[in-house]
């Protein structure tokens, strides 16, 4: 366990976000106007709590799984944390550099070649071009990507491309890592490479914060869990006691699901 | 906000990434690079020339680079602003999934822009050779008119890159409204006739119209007057500060808009 006197490198406290359901909304200015003269008050959107009284904190060394359903609100989550969104309600606190591990590739320009798009993802996500250079062929090696390094993305495959995105993303040693179901890339072989690659960036000083559906994966990497269900916290504890208690939800809400499974 | 505006600087290797992004993607597969974007305005230019020239029977050679200066700098002032529109838009899947500050957009694809606008005045350079165009002191107002220019487009696409969010369709009414700003600018016409009219506060009104002829003023193909120095420059500054503020005030909101 972490001991309680060094400073929390995430303290989540109170989080509330909204975002909107876009129902019934026209997204053009003429409409508006044309309302506006008719002298209908333009609708208010739609907003729903996506998250609600999330509070936590996480010291250097925890490693944090959040689980739930698909739309309870984990990405919300870890979106909120790397700054993509602002809280409605309560605080976010961090300390310390932040690598985000949303979605792999997103930045990525298909027109760019391999090189180019390290360069460009690289900056994207903050590291120095220097930083960059001295990694690039480590980075290429890696992805398996060496003879098509100087090929435009946009003919790779989506497993070279993912390959790529996993590459650059775990070339350096963040303090705060958030991962959002990055294991789903390449082939078997790749994959177990990956995890090795994982393991070898989070030390005991970083802090993970992990989504993802696979329960035997998040045991072996956590130490502590959260369950969300409807943006709302269920259950916060140790990652044994949470993923026992998470089956048990979903074997609750879903009866039908276990039979066919 | 002055947090954001920090973050550019401190954040240049981003900003410079993603201006060399615009210009090697505009240029990659094309045989000359960057020299091509030289014969397309000279093509246009041209065409103008022969079109309107021969219209309003203007045969001097000034004629020629009156046209071209109101081409090349329109072009960069409508080109500009409507990718600067469609720039945060563009870039949603991105800032769904890193934070980028959304200002990173506008500003970089005004920039690269503003680039290749630059090395596009070089088409000025031959003009003003052959047919021996005096160039005197006043060269100063045209390097102004270039720094009014750039700040006018930077505000402008600022605020249409976030109205644009919000509203899909301010891409297609700012299409219009740039045909009418071109209109309105004296781009290849003399405006003596309109600024006599009636009409006149039409062009005098139209801040781009200004900054235009300070330009040419410039390179000694328009006359002087004080209003182009000073109306764009009070605008330009008053629709800077305009779209800071309002980028202050909306820049946490987009992310659930795009």
């Amino acid at each position: 366990m972490p001991d309680n006197n060094t400073t929390p490198s995430v303290v989540v406290s109170d989080l509330g976000i909204q975002l909107y359901l876009g129902r019934n909304h026209s997204a053009y200015l003429k409409d508006t106007l044309l309302d506006t003269l008719k002298g209908q008050r333009p609708e208010h959107r739609q907003k729903f709590w996506a998250l609600r009284n999330i509070s936590f904190t996480l010291y250097p060394g925890d490693r944090l799984a959040i689980l739930g359903t698909n739309g309870s609100g984990k990405s919300t989550l870890l979106k909120a944390i790397s700054d993509i969104y602002t809280p409605n309600e309560g605080y976010i606190e961090k300390h310390g550099t932040l690598a985000p591990l949303l979605e792999l590739g997103a930045g990525f320009n298909s027109y760019y070649n391999a090189v180019e798009n390290i360069y460009l993802y690289g900056t994207i996500l903050g590291y120095s071009r220097s930083f960059l250079s001295e990694r690039i062929n480590e980075i290429i090696t890696f992805a398996e990507l060496e003879d098509f390094a100087d090929v435009p993305i946009k003919n790779y495959s989506s497993g070279m491309r993912s390959r790529l995105g996993f590459a650059i993303c775990t070339s350096i040693n963040p303090d705060i890592l958030i991962l959002d179901e990055v294991f789903a890339v390449g082939d078997a072989k790749f994959r177990k490479k990956s995890e090795e690659r994982l393991m070898k960036i989070i030390n005991d000083k970083t802090t993970v914060l992990f989504v993802s559906h696979s329960l035997e994966l998040v045991q072996n990497i956590c130490n502590k869990g959260l369950i969300l269900q409807k943006g709302k916290p269920v259950a916060l504890g140790e990652i044994d006691e949470t993923v026992s208690c998470y089956k048990k939800l979903i074997g609750i809400e879903n009866p039908e699901k276990k039979v066919n499974v | 906000m002055f947090k954001e505006i920090k973050l550019l600087f401190t954040n240049r290797a981003l900003i410079q990434e993603l201006v060399k992004k615009g210009i090697r993607l505009k240029y990659r597969n094309s045989f000359l690079g960057i020299i091509w974007s030289l014969f397309e305005p000279v093509l246009s230019i041209t065409t103008m020339v022969i079109v309107f020239g021969t219209l309003f029977g203007h045969k001097e050679p000034e004629f020629i680079l009156y046209v071209a200066c109101g081409r090349l700098l329109f072009s960069f002032f409508s080109e500009g602003t409507l990718s600067a529109c469609n720039s945060v838009r563009n870039n949603a899947e991105l800032i769904k999934k890193v934070y980028i500050p959304n200002l990173f957009f506008p500003v970089s694809e005004i920039l690269w822009r503003f680039i290749v606008f630059l090395i596009s005045l070089i088409v000025l350079v031959p003009l003003i050779i052959i047919f021996r165009i005096k160039i005197t002191v006043n060269i100063f107002l045209a390097f102004i008119a270039l720094a009014l220019l750039f700040i006018l487009t930077l505000s402008m696409g600022i605020i249409l890159s976030i109205v644009n969010v919000y509203f899909r369709d301010v891409e297609f009414l700012w299409k219009v409204i740039t045909t009418i700003i071109m209109y309105l600018s004296a781009v290849f016409y003399y405006p003596n006739a309109i600024l006599e009219s009636d009409w006149g506060f039409l062009l005098n009104c139209n801040p781009f119209f200004s900054i235009l002829q300070l330009f040419r003023v410039g390179v000694s193909c328009a006359e002087f007057s004080p209003w182009f120095i000073w109306y764009p420059l009070i605008f330009s500054i008053l629709l800077s500060a305009l779209s800071l503020l309002f980028y202050y005030f909306n820049h946490r909101k987009l992310i659930l808009y795009v």
